[in-house]
């Protein structure tokens, strides 16, 4: 899961560790948590509930829902969550949304 | 519930200053916006990034600080963070902020949510790898992260921009893949006059161009049959130009054909929109003070028709100004006397854009993408399911809905809405308004049960 990441850091920050689909990551504390899984060179953040096809940020905005992770056993937009110590992060397994109301 | 005279959603350019003008003028606003930080996608993170990377980013983002500058005083209450799922009327506003339900109530309602990208549904675009060209910007400004082998692909000033940033920090993009033509830039000069007006964004974008030219970053313009090829994630770019296949291997590609006004919030009021033919998307009915159809309700900024950040900050004082004429804050001659200058700004700083408009259409086969292609990423229904549906007699998006679920997965149309309607109109052959577009209802983000239930307190008796 983790390789060299095809995304560079300009500068580095205080780290934290977090916890991705079990394995550790150490991940700049506070930094948006999308940006810095990608940083960290976590390629895929979901599969499809239609089709299992990986996907991974596009929009960065909150607008687009394909950074969707699992925290706590809720599917929350990484895009808009800050990195803290101690978080554990899934892939969503199940349709992902299946607990909000459309 | 907390009571403002005045609710301003989004905390860009358009409603940070409509947000100090409205307070200027003694009117009680609460200014929400779903990010930790004020600054909207153009200045995000202003306060924190702009000493940090000003020299990668250049000057025309740290003027954002101004404007986060304007917003703390009193008068202005910040709700940062808040993600707002339902705008009633009244105007009753509810927002889901770290975790927690909450809502508000004010008499008037300036939405300022600014701009989305415009979809560009090519094939391989849902691949991991494959971004917006504004998102790899917002990597670089809220937390310096830049793609290492990156081509940049499409239209329109962003690329340079984005490419004249990678440049600065150190990793220059592998490629720039342009999709307009000698052709576009020939009509566009018909549009000169309007051009030398704004003749600073052309000498920035000159000057951005030649950055990129000295760094040696090959540029490929007029390129067609455009794809991201790659099993799991995006391997390389396929295209061609002036007749020559071309592929290049990259771990990046990203993707920009303008921005698109985000009109979730005001359709999901029944403020009325028609398209826009000269920027190839549906923008709302406004008067010149951005007053919608819908009493009360207000757009400003880029959600009222693509100007970019100077022209929105303009916008949004302009609104405000008018509201605080109609809460009798200003005297209609005082308001006048106030908005003409900004009236003459606007207008300055708009006058570059039907030149930018024509020199840099959307690509014409994202518009309107070979069968094949997903354009409704979430459901993951292509093109051809699209025509095929027309072919079913489906005249509208909703009731493409009911034929195979476009537009009903969680970004609820943001991503393919304007391509549905421009496959059902081609298909038809009917025009966009003919076709309209997706009925959006709340909620406009999706809200949990959970976040429900943890309602503020000050807001529970309200909403039972």
């Amino acid at each position: 899961m983790k390789t060299a990441s095809p995304f560079l850091e300009l500068e580095s920050s205080p780290r934290v560790r977090v916890w991705f689909d079990g394995a550790p990551l150490d991940l700049p504390e506070g930094a948006n948590l999308a940006a810095a899984l990608l940083a960290a060179g976590v390629g895929v953040f979901r599969h499809t509930p239609v089709s299992g096809a990986p996907r991974a940020p596009f929009c960065m905005m909150g607008a687009c829902f394909e950074c969707l992770v699992e925290i706590d056993g809720i599917v929350r937009q990484a895009c808009m969550l800050e990195v803290s110590e101690g978080m554990r992060i899934a892939r969503p397994h199940q349709a992902e949304g299946s607990d909000a109301a459309q | 519930m907390r009571h403002s005279d005045l609710i301003v959603i989004g905390a860009g350019p358009a409603g940070m200053a409509a947000a100090a003008t409205a307070a200027e003028t003694g009117l009680s606003v609460a200014l929400l916006d779903e990010q930790p930080r004020p600054g909207g996608q153009i200045y995000r993170d202003v306060d924190r990034v702009a000493p940090l990377r000003e020299d990668i980013l250049g000057k025309d983002y740290s003027h954002g600080a101004t404007l986060t500058a304007g917003i703390r005083r009193p008068g202005i209450e910040h709700v940062d963070g808040a993600v707002v799922w339902a705008i009633e009327q009244g105007f009753r506003i509810s927002y889901i902020r770290n975790g927690r339900g909450g809502q508000l109530s004010g008499d008037r309602v300036i939405l300022a949510t600014g701009a989305l990208e415009r979809p560009m549904p090519v094939p391989g675009w849902t691949l991991p790898g494959v971004m917006t060209a504004g998102a790899a910007q917002i990597l670089l400004k809220q937390s310096g992260v830049l793609p290492r082998r990156a081509v940049l692909v499409g239209s329109g000033p962003l690329l340079y921009l984005i490419a004249a940033q990678m440049v600065r920090a150190g990793t220059p993009p592998l490629a720039l893949v342009e999709t307009q033509t000698r052709g576009d830039l020939f009509r566009a000069a018909r549009h000169f006059g309007g051009a030398l007006r704004g003749w600073r964004y052309l000498a920035k974008g000159l000057a951005m161009l030649s950055e990129i030219i000295r760094a040696r970053v090959p540029r490929y313009t007029g390129a067609t049959e455009i794809a991201v090829e790659g099993d799991d994630r995006a391997e390389a770019i396929f295209f061609v130009c002036s007749g020559k296949r071309h592929r290049i291997d990259c771990e990046t590609v990203l993707l920009h054909h303008g921005v698109v006004p985000n009109t979730q919030a005001a359709r999901s009021l029944g403020v009325t929109h028609r398209w826009d033919e000269a920027q190839t998307c549906f923008a709302p009915v406004l008067d010149a003070w951005g007053a919608t159809d819908v009493e009360g309700i207000f757009v400003a900024g880029d959600g009222a028709g693509i100007g970019g950040a100077k022209a929105a900050e303009f916008a949004g004082r302009i609104a405000a100004l008018k509201v605080a004429g109609d809460m009798g804050k200003l005297s209609s001659s005082e308001r006048d006397r106030l908005a003409a200058p900004l009236h003459r700004q606007h207008q300055n700083e708009t006058a570059v854009r039907p030149f930018l408009d024509t020199a840099y259409p959307p690509f014409r086969e994202a518009l309107l993408p070979a069968d094949a292609t997903i354009v409704c990423r979430c459901e993951e229904i292509t093109a051809g399911d699209i025509r095929r549906y027309a072919k079913l007699g489906c005249l509208g998006p909703n009731q493409a809905k009911a034929f195979g679920r476009s537009g009903m997965g969680p970004c609820q149309g943001r991503y393919c809405g304007l391509t549905v309607t421009a496959l059902l109109a081609a298909s038809n052959g009917l025009s966009p308004d003919e076709t309209g577009y997706y009925r959006i209802r709340p909620p406009l983000k999706p809200v949990t049960l959970g976040e429900l239930a943890a309602m503020e307190d000050g807001a529970r008796g309200a909403a039972e």
